[in-house]
């Protein structure tokens, strides 16, 4: 690559900025994926001028090539943070890096001019501008990805704490409501919170509710069997209930040998075994009045 | 050598477990509740590991293996108070231990003995052996 010497890049955009942002903003404007409620054309503007500037700064200091350098330290910080907020705000992968690319543009159209019949010359600017505003580009698209994964894991987290209640239905009973699809991080997360909470209220009997479970399949089977033996070795007992007709088909389809546990098919009916077990009866009084 | 001790209580053994488990401490202790369980003719153990915090494959056998020898030797064996990362852990470790009775707390444990006492006595009094009530 060519020493900072040579480029004029840096001083190109000082020079004609007026010029180059407006015919930027143009081209951004022009774009049919911009999303204008969501972003207003000053709000544009402003980002526009200021990544300029940062460019041109960066520039003039270190080589085009080497964006990695901490001369563009300010330009990648910038570049982070819009990209997170558009993450944030809506804005799609390409309408974010729409905004490092359609300055290729309104640049060479500029690079084109300066260089007027330099044209070995004006290649080598145009080289280096392009590989510039293609890592710039791609750095967006990776912040952007980022700032989407920690949204996702953060809803992961939430629904991992949501979804799993242990619910103390009498003295000596517990119930334990699952929703939603099982996979192993979830039942280790359920179990654990289920054996402490039956050391805590020393229950003798815990119900599992699978009314919520879409599928099962035999990792689900497996872990539910784990959940039940683990319970057992603690001195507690376990009620499946809710198995809905479908399930109890996998079940049998898939070999999961459930004899050693007590299935019930409401979670009534299992709170009455549950009440039993524990030495107690539900009766009818004639009502008051 | 440090032996855990074993307390006699009535016609139970009672044995708490107060330190973690060393190979040679388990197999002392499978020796010498062998031994006392046919001296005493005990009809029941109850072994409670509430202060156990770790174990691993040998111990979890040695704990299988003396409840299936006391029960040779003519005494159910009652297991209680198992914290829930050591339940996990045999789980895991695929050790179910099937036969071994279980109870939250050691006064569940001996409440499960005796109410297992009292039935097979009724059995071997010829009596009715109609309700499983503890």
């Amino acid at each position: 690559m060519s020493p900072a010497a040579t480029t004029r890049l840096p001083e190109i955009i000082r020079r004609r900025e007026q010029d180059l942002l407006e015919r930027w903003m143009k081209e951004q404007l022009s774009a049919v994926s911009q999303r204008r409620e969501l972003l207003s054309e000053s709000q544009l503007r402003e980002q526009s001028r200021e990544f300029l500037d940062l460019v041109a700064q960066a520039a003039a200091k270190t080589s085009l090539s080497s964006i990695d350098a901490p001369a563009w330290q300010p330009v990648r910080d910038m570049l982070g943070d819009l990209s997170r907020s558009r993450a944030i705000q809506g804005f799609t992968t390409s309408e974010t890096a729409t905004f490092v690319f359609s300055l290729k543009q309104p640049l060479f159209d500029l690079l084109r001019q300066e260089y007027d019949g330099q044209a070995a010359a004006l290649t080598e600017e145009l080289w280096a501008a392009s590989a510039t505003l293609d890592r710039l580009g791609l750095y967006t698209t990776e912040v952007y990805q980022e700032g989407r994964e920690a949204v996702i894991l953060r809803q992961q987290q939430e629904m991992l704490e949501l979804s799993t209640p242990v619910v103390k239905l009498w003295d000596g009973v517990l119930a334990l409501p699952m929703i939603g699809t099982l996979d192993s991080v979830r039942t280790q997360v359920v179990m654990e919170s289920l054996l402490q909470r039956i050391v805590e209220t020393g229950a003798e009997v815990a119900i599992i509710d699978i009314t919520g479970v879409p599928t099962v399949d035999t990792l689900v089977a497996q872990h539910l069997l784990k959940t039940i033996t683990a319970a057992r070795l603690m001195g507690a007992e376990c009620i499946i209930s809710g198995i809905r007709p479908q399930i109890a088909a996998t079940i049998v389809h898939l070999g999961v040998d459930l004899s050693a546990v007590i299935t019930k098919a409401t979670l009534a009916d299992a709170f009455q075994v549950a009440l039993g077990r524990v030495g107690l009866t539900v009766q009818r009084t004639p009502p008051r009045g | 050598m440090e032996r855990i001790p074993i307390l006699k209580m009535g016609a139970f053994l009672l044995v708490t477990i107060q330190v973690d488990m060393q190979d040679q401490l388990a197999m002392a202790l499978q020796d010498d509740l062998t031994e006392k369980i046919s001296r005493t003719g005990a009809r029941g153990v109850l072994i409670d590991i509430s202060a156990v915090e770790v174990v691993d494959s040998f111990i979890g056998r040695t704990i299988a293996n003396i409840a299936a020898m006391a029960r040779i030797l003519d005494a159910q064996t009652v297991l209680v108070g198992m914290q829930p990362a050591v339940a996990i852990t045999l789980v895991e470790l695929g050790l179910t231990l099937p036969g071994v009775r279980t109870a939250l707390n050691v006064e569940r444990g001996m409440a499960l003995l005796q109410g297992e006492a009292r039935s097979s006595s009724r059995v071997q009094a010829g009596e009715a052996d109609g309700d499983a009530e503890g």
